[in-house]
Parts: C-alpha cells; sequence; structure tokens
C-alpha cells in the first residue's frame, strides 16, 4: 500500500479492524421472546447488529465488542450475555 | 497596463486575477490595505469570491483550510502576530497537503510591539512545509503570487505556500506595476483542479492521524513534494517570463556575481537598496554582487552554491534572528556553502523596521574584508 | 424526509471503548444526516478513535484539521460549497472540550456570522481523550484527573457552562438538547437541525463509561437517568424561545449520582448530604426553569 496524499483515506478501511477480539462478554440472540423490534440494531455502537432473513437479529462477532447494551436495552430480554469461550 | 499603484494594491490585482473562490482574513497592520481592496472588489463585483470576515487569523486560515479541502482556490493575507496566530493551521494545511496561498505582509514579533519590517514572522514559519517566496518590489510581489498559485497546486507540490513582501516598504509604497489582463493570467493559471476534495459522491476522510508506523512516511512525502517544487518553480518562472516577460526561472537573483569578490546576501525589498549600493562600489572599482533569495522554502542549496562559485566572502543581511543561536539565512549559507572555504559575516540587521541604508551596504562590505562572524549590525551602543 | 435507521455510515471496526456513548451518537447523527453530508470533526476521542490512517471508519466526506477550528473549518466548508451549488449538508460533531472551551472561539465567530451549517457537540462532560480532565461541560462536583476529589475537594468547583443558551444568544435558528439514550429523539433532532437554514446547536448527552466509572452496557440506562432526574434538561428551541420541552416524573438525583464513580466521593465514605442537596438544586433549577416536571412533585 502506497501512503494517501495528505493522509486521507477511502471508506471500508476500519472493517480490517476486527473489534470482536475485544469480547470477554458475548450476546446471544435467543430468537425467543424477541420481538423484532430492531432496538438492538438501533443501539449497538458498533454498528453490529444486523436483521438475519427471518426478521430475527444477530450479532456480526467479527466487531461485537460485547459491551452488553443490547442485551441491557432488549425490552424483551431475548439476548443473553454469556462469558466467552477462549 | 502599467499603473502606479501601492504594493498592497497590486498584491490585491493579483489576487483578483488569480479568481479565488472564497477569501478570508483578519486585519493587521500593514496587511490591511491588501483586505480592504479585495472585499472591496468583492463588493463591486469585480471579484467573484466570497469573503468570510472571520473573527481572528487563525479562523481565517481555518477557513481557507475547510474551503480548500471542499475544492476551491483559496486566498488568505496575514502578518506578524497573526501570522503566529495561524501557527498550528500553518503546518496542519501543509500537512494535509492543501494549495493554500497566502500573502504575508513582513512585520516583526512582539514584544516589544512593533509594527516595522522585518522576516522574522515569516522565518518563524519557516519548517512548517509551506513555500516561501521573498518579493523584493511591488512588481514581483505580484507576479510572485500566480507563480505560488501555480506551484501549490501542482499535483506533484501540493503544498501551501507565502509569498512575503516588507511591511510598509512595500505594502503602502507606490510603484508603477504592469497588470496583465484576465486572458493572459488565465491562460498561465487555469481553474483550480483539487487533487482530491470532500465530495459526498466520493466520500474520503481528510486529517487522519497516523501512528508511528506511518507519520515519518507522510513527513519525508512533503520533503520529496518540497524538492519537487524547486523543479517546477523553475519552469513556472520560464513561462511567466516568456508569456508576461519578466523571468523567474532563477530560485535565486544574481546581481554582478559574475567576477565578485564579496557577495551581499538579502532577502525581499533590502535587495534594491544593496544594488543601489553596489552600483556605487563597483564604481569605485569594487567586486562586489549581491544574491537575491527569492526563495527561501524550499532552500535553493545548488543554485545558491552554483551563484556563489567564484566569491571568496559574503555578507548575509538577515533581518531575522534565532534568539539563542543565529540569524536563519546565515544558517542555511553555512550548511551550503561548508568546505567551500568561503568567509561568512552574517549580520544580522533591520530588525523591527531598523533603516538599512547605501551607507550601511558598504560598511558591512567592509567588516566582511576584514573577516567573518556573527554580528548584530548598527547597534545604537549609546542605549546598552 | 423520513430517517432511514437502517443506513450504516459509521463503520464497524472503529477503537472506541465498549459501550461508548459518542460512537453510538455518531452512528445515530450519520443515519439522521443521510449521505449527502460532510463531517468536520474537531481533535478528540472520535477523532482519534474513527481515524487511525488508513483505517476510517466514515462512509461519508468527513475532514479533521484541529482541536479548536471545527466551526471556522465548517464556515469554509460551507462557502466553497455554496460557491460550487452543492446540495451537501455540512455537519460538524465534536466532544465538549472542542466546543465548550478551546474551540468556543471559532464557534462563536461562526454562528455570529450565520453560516448554514449544524454543530452536534458529543457531550461527555470531560476532556476523555487525553485522560478524563475537567472541561467547561463537567458539572458540578464531578471527580476528574484535574478536578479530584480529596480531603478538601469535593471535586469540580463548577457548575456546567450552559452552552445551549449562549448559542441561541447567538441568534441561532435552532438549538437542542438530547441523548444517545434517545435516539429518535436524537435523529429527529439532527434532522431538524440540518433542514434549518443557518447555524444550529444540537447537544447530545453522552455517557462514557470509561470517564464516569459505570459498565458499557449501562450507557443508555445512565443517560436516561439523566433525562429523569432533570440534570440533563432535553429541549428545543426556535429562535431563542424554547419551544419543546421532554416532560419527565422527575427522581431525585442520587439515583443517577450513585451509579457513577465519579460522583462516589458523595456517598463514600460518608454520605455528603449538603452536596447531593447543591446537585439536587441544580436539577431543580433545570425543572422550574424548563417546566420539565409531568406534575409537581408533592
Ligand atoms: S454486545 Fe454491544 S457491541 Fe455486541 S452486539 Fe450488543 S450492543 Fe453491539
Ligand atoms: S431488541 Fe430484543 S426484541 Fe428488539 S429486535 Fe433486538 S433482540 Fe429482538
Amino acid at each position: 500500500m502506497t501512503l494517501s496524499v495528505g493522509c486521507t483515506a477511502r471508506p471500508g478501511k476500519s472493517r480490517e479492524n476486527r473489534t470482536g477480539a475485544w469480547r470477554t462478554f458475548k450476546p446471544n440472540f435467543k430468537h425467543d421472546k424477541c420481538t423484532k423490534c430492531g432496538i438492538c440494531a438501533l443501539i449497538c455502537p458498533e454498528s453490529a447488529v444486523h436483521e438475519n432473513q427471518d426478521g430475527f437479529y444477530d450479532a456480526d462477532y467479527n466487531y461485537c465488542k460485547g459491551c452488553g447494551l443490547c442485551a441491557e436495552e432488549c425490552p424483551a430480554e431475548d439476548i443473553e450475555m454469556t462469558r466467552e469461550e477462549k | 497596463m502599467t499603473q502606479i499603484m501601492e504594493g498592497s494594491h497590486a498584491v490585491a490585482e493579483a489576487v483578483r486575477l488569480s479568481k479565488p473562490g472564497v477569501i478570508s482574513a483578519y486585519p493587521i497592520t500593514p496587511q490591511t490595505h491588501i483586505v480592504e481592496r479585495l472585499a472591496e472588489m468583492v463588493a463591486d463585483g469585480l471579484l467573484e469570491a466570497d469573503y468570510i470576515t472571520v473573527e481572528s487569523e487563525f479562523s481565517a486560515l481555518s477557513a481557507c483550510l475547510g474551503a480548500s479541502a471542499t475544492g476551491v482556490r483559496v486566498y488568505s493575507a496575514t502578518t506578524s502576530q497573526g501570522l503566529a496566530l495561524m501557527f498550528e493551521v500553518c503546518f496542519n494545511a501543509a500537512g494535509m497537503r492543501l494549495p493554500l496561498v497566502m500573502t504575508i505582509a513582513n512585520r516583526a514579533l512582539s514584544a516589544p510591539l512593533s509594527i516595522w519590517n522585518d522576516h522574522q514572522d515569516s522565518i518563524s514559519l519557516r519548517d512548517s512545509g509551506w513555500l516561501q517566496l521573498y518579493a523584493q518590489d511591488c512588481q514581483e510581489a505580484h507576479d510572485l503570487h500566480y507563480i505560488a498559485y501555480r506551484v501549490a497546486e501542482d499535483h506533484s507540490v501540493l503544498l501551501p505556500a507565502m509569498v512575503c513582501f516588507d511591511g510598509f516598504v512595500l505594502t503602502h509604497t507606490y510603484e508603477p506595476v504592469d497588470i496583465p489582463g484576465q486572458e493572459e493570467v488565465d491562460a498561465f493559471l487555469p481553474a483550480f483542479s483539487p487533487y482530491q476534495r470532500l465530495d459526498a459522491r466520493d466520500p474520503i476522510s481528510f486529517g487522519m492521524y497516523a501512528t508511528p508506523d506511518y507519520y515519518m512516511e507522510f513527513r519525508y512525502e512533503m520533503e520529496r513534494a518540497m524538492q519537487r517544487a524547486k523543479g517546477v518553480l523553475k519552469e513556472c518562472g520560464k513561462e511567466f517570463g516568456e508569456r508576461f516577460g519578466r523571468d523567474y526561472s532563477d530560485l535565486v537573483e544574481s546581481y554582478r556575481l559574475e567576477d565578485a569578490d564579496t557577495a551581499l546576501v538579502a532577502m525581499g525589498s533590502l535587495c534594491g537598496t544593496v544594488k543601489d549600493a553596489i552600483d556605487e562600489m563597483r564604481g569605485e572599482g569594487k567586486k562586489v554582487g549581491l544574491l537575491n533569495l527569492r526563495v527561501f522554502r524550499p532552500f535553493p542549496f545548488e543554485d545558491v552554491k552554483k551563484a556563489l562559485s567564484g566569491v571568496s566572502r559574503v555578507a548575509i543581511l538577515d533581518k531575522n534572528v534565532s534568539i539563542g543561536s543565529k540569524g536563519a539565512v546565515g544558517l542555511e549559507m553555512r550548511d551550503t556553502l561548508y568546505g567551500t572555504g568561503i568567509e561568512i559575516l552574517d549580520c544580522i540587521a533591520g530588525l523591527g523596521g531598523r533603516d538599512i541604508r547605501k551607507r550601511d551596504v558598504r560598511r558591512i562590505v567592509g567588516l566582511a574584508e576584514a573577516g567573518g562572524g556573527d554580528i548584530f549590525y548598527g547597534l545604537r551602543e549609546e542605549v546598552l | 424526509m423520513a430517517i432511514d435507521k437502517t443506513l450504516e455510515l459509521f463503520d464497524c471496526g472503529h477503537r472506541a471503548c465498549a459501550g461508548c456513548g459518542h460512537a453510538l451518537g455518531t452512528r445515530l447523527v450519520l443515519k439522521a444526516t443521510g449521505r449527502d453530508v460532510i463531517v468536520v470533526s474537531p481533535t478528540g476521542c472520535l477523532e482519534v478513535f474513527s481515524t487511525p490512517y488508513p483505517e476510517t471508519a466514515w462512509r461519508v466526506p468527513w475532514i479533521h484539521s484541529l482541536f479548536e477550528n471545527a466551526a471556522a473549518v465548517a464556515s469554509g466548508v460551507e462557502v466553497a460549497l455554496k460557491r460550487q451549488k452543492r446540495s451537501e449538508k455540512v455537519v460538524v460533531v465534536g466532544g465538549d472540550g472542542a466546543t465548550f472551551d478551546i474551540g468556543v472561539l471559532c464557534l462563536s465567530g461562526a454562528f455570529e456570522r450565520g453560516h448554514d451549517f449544524t454543530y452536534i457537540c458529543m457531550d461527555n462532560e470531560a476532556y476523555m481523550n487525553t485522560g478524563i480532565q475537567r472541561s467547561g461541560a463537567t458539572p458540578y462536583d464531578a471527580s476528574t484527573t484535574t478536578s479530584p476529589a480529596g480531603a478538601r475537594s469535593f471535586g469540580n468547583r463548577r457548575p456546567k457552562k450552559d452552552m445551549p443558551q449562549i448559542m441561541a444568544a447567538h441568534g441561532a435558528p435552532y438549538v437542542a438538547t438530547t441523548s444517545v439514550a434517545y435516539p429518535m429523539d436524537l435523529m429527529q433532532k439532527v434532522e431538524r437541525a440540518i433542514n434549518t437554514e443557518g447555524p444550529c446547536y444540537v447537544q447530545v448527552h453522552s455517557p462514557c463509561c470509561t470517564g464516569w466509572g459505570f459498565e458499557g452496557s449501562q450507557t443508555i440506562a445512565i443517560g436516561k437517568l439523566a433525562v429523569e432526574t432533570g440534570l440533563w434538561p432535553v429541549f428545543e428551541m426556535n429562535n431563542g424561545q424554547v419551544t419543546k420541552v421532554k416532560k419527565i416524573m422527575r427522581k431525585p438525583v442520587e439515583e443517577y449520582l450513585k451509579q457513577q464513580k465519579r460522583f462516589r466521593h458523595l456517598f463514600k465514605p460518608i454520605r455528603q448530604e449538603a452536596e447531593i442537596a447543591k446537585i439536587q438544586a441544580i436539577a431543580d433549577a433545570n425543572a422550574s426553569r424548563y417546566g420539565l416536571d409531568l406534575k409537581p412533585r408533592k
């Protein structure tokens, strides 16, 4: 990679930094009591929660830092934090 | 068309003909006549630009930085304390490789407060990554702006440029100045074509931070661009000469140096006085000449060395001082001439508007003939 | 224009702490602005965690110049856009240090000149990037590394500077406060601001788990408590007049304070009744000034 002029960059590059490695706790989206409200996706500071084909939500563990906000805020209590197995 | 006009207005004319889209400046003596004239031009519809009247020089250059990154040609002007307040933005704009052009109406730095001329303001920014051009008269002050824009915006350079001209001595002096027509200027200086810009259709992040893995390489790239600027300056200076009849293809101007024993070295308006003194001394059979450093950044080492290859001594008129060290020009000259055996006298002179007259130049030549060294020239011993 | 909540313009892989209010707030801001925007950021947490070269997290054009000049840079960007007849909105997103303190000269100048841009202050109430030093936005009695609580100190000795009123006094047509704890409110206010001509100011309460001392999972809960206690009034001002206020069933301030390490000295080793009462008085004053209470407390 040659340097840009003036220390600029185009989008997409931060994705090379897999922040999932930071995790000590892991959110498990159980898809059980979930009402598909989408709050978890809206409030994840990592943009790491995505809707799946069934309309449920899952975390992208490449980037999820395990902060637990989604589990804390899920009104249906459908997300469970468990210790990360390393 | 040649007109008699004030130096500040000659600069304003050059700015008008360079068609910046955004001007931002803050008033400070002796820069004011430039920016007032530009404001009039905008008000009268003679210049299609937005003039942002900011609350400080710091904001003036910051606004220019933002506008430049958004893809328009920009202009600012300041001096002394104003430039000192811009210090942080100067380094930043250069590192971001934004080709701003700014006029410096050279003035001393406080304290003591002084509105009069010397070069301590722009010299204090010599390490900032800006090109620095020094004009010796109003015509040069005018012409160098076109060249500054061309070189700064050249995609092989992309560094900001300062056109420095002496406060009051040139800003407030009337001289005949040849003002070219818009078409001629347009042919020399085409519309700004940004290398990259802020644009929602192609989003780029500007001004990221660099870890130790990258920082040095970014600085090295600036240095390489500065070295490339030498060639671009020469090419543009030559083309300017072909188009307008005033050649700037040399980064240094040599005056009666061919057979000179003693070379005076100076920058800016002082060169006029020095040339007059040289003519007198030449009439008396003294072999003296002048090296006018028109470009201080990038420093033209090779050109200086070549121009001075025949002299036995140089006497430098440094209108600045690095307190605790020496004059900035003196330091560069010592580096350039190292190993040549040429003797060097560095005179800190003309600080804070102290006049340097022809007789002073003659005296300095005499001092140089007596030996090298570093002195403050022309001190009033009676108050010390 | 409806806000597309699924639009992601703030990318994964940024280096904010887990549970960071700034990262969440910035994501929400960009959902509200959409793609047709140019963002200016001052130096600070956000700038640092989102742009270590070459790993930018920004999917919109973004520029950082210095700590204290974001509003001046934005002025230049805005004028240059207009000159080129371009449509992008200009939005500054920066922290409270850059906004309340070091950048206030540029900010005041830009608002006085009336540039058409939106200045969003992500307020985490201290200099977090440099290690939790107090700023003009730090609340009364908060312990920071430069206003530490100690035998002779209850922490920060001054109440928070009233920036929204200062910005409104500049003639800003739209000034609002909001919080990352209320994503819809935040997005709507940003949308209103960018669609209001002239300089607009939005101050976002952005809880900082690292600097305030709470678990990252509590960022939203803490944000809600700040609002519910009346310590962070949520309101809108149009042309200097308060036009909309988020009414609350007010909770005592200690419910908010006791959750955070920065106020721990008010409860341990002994409960500092007088100090807690002073902070309660700040909330009470906010409540009467903005009419926060749903019904008067008994
Ligand atoms: S734990 Fe935090 S980072 Fe992971 S998905 Fe939930 S909110 Fe996002
Ligand atoms: S917040 Fe909970 S209920 Fe709502 S979509 Fe996410 S997992 Fe489902």
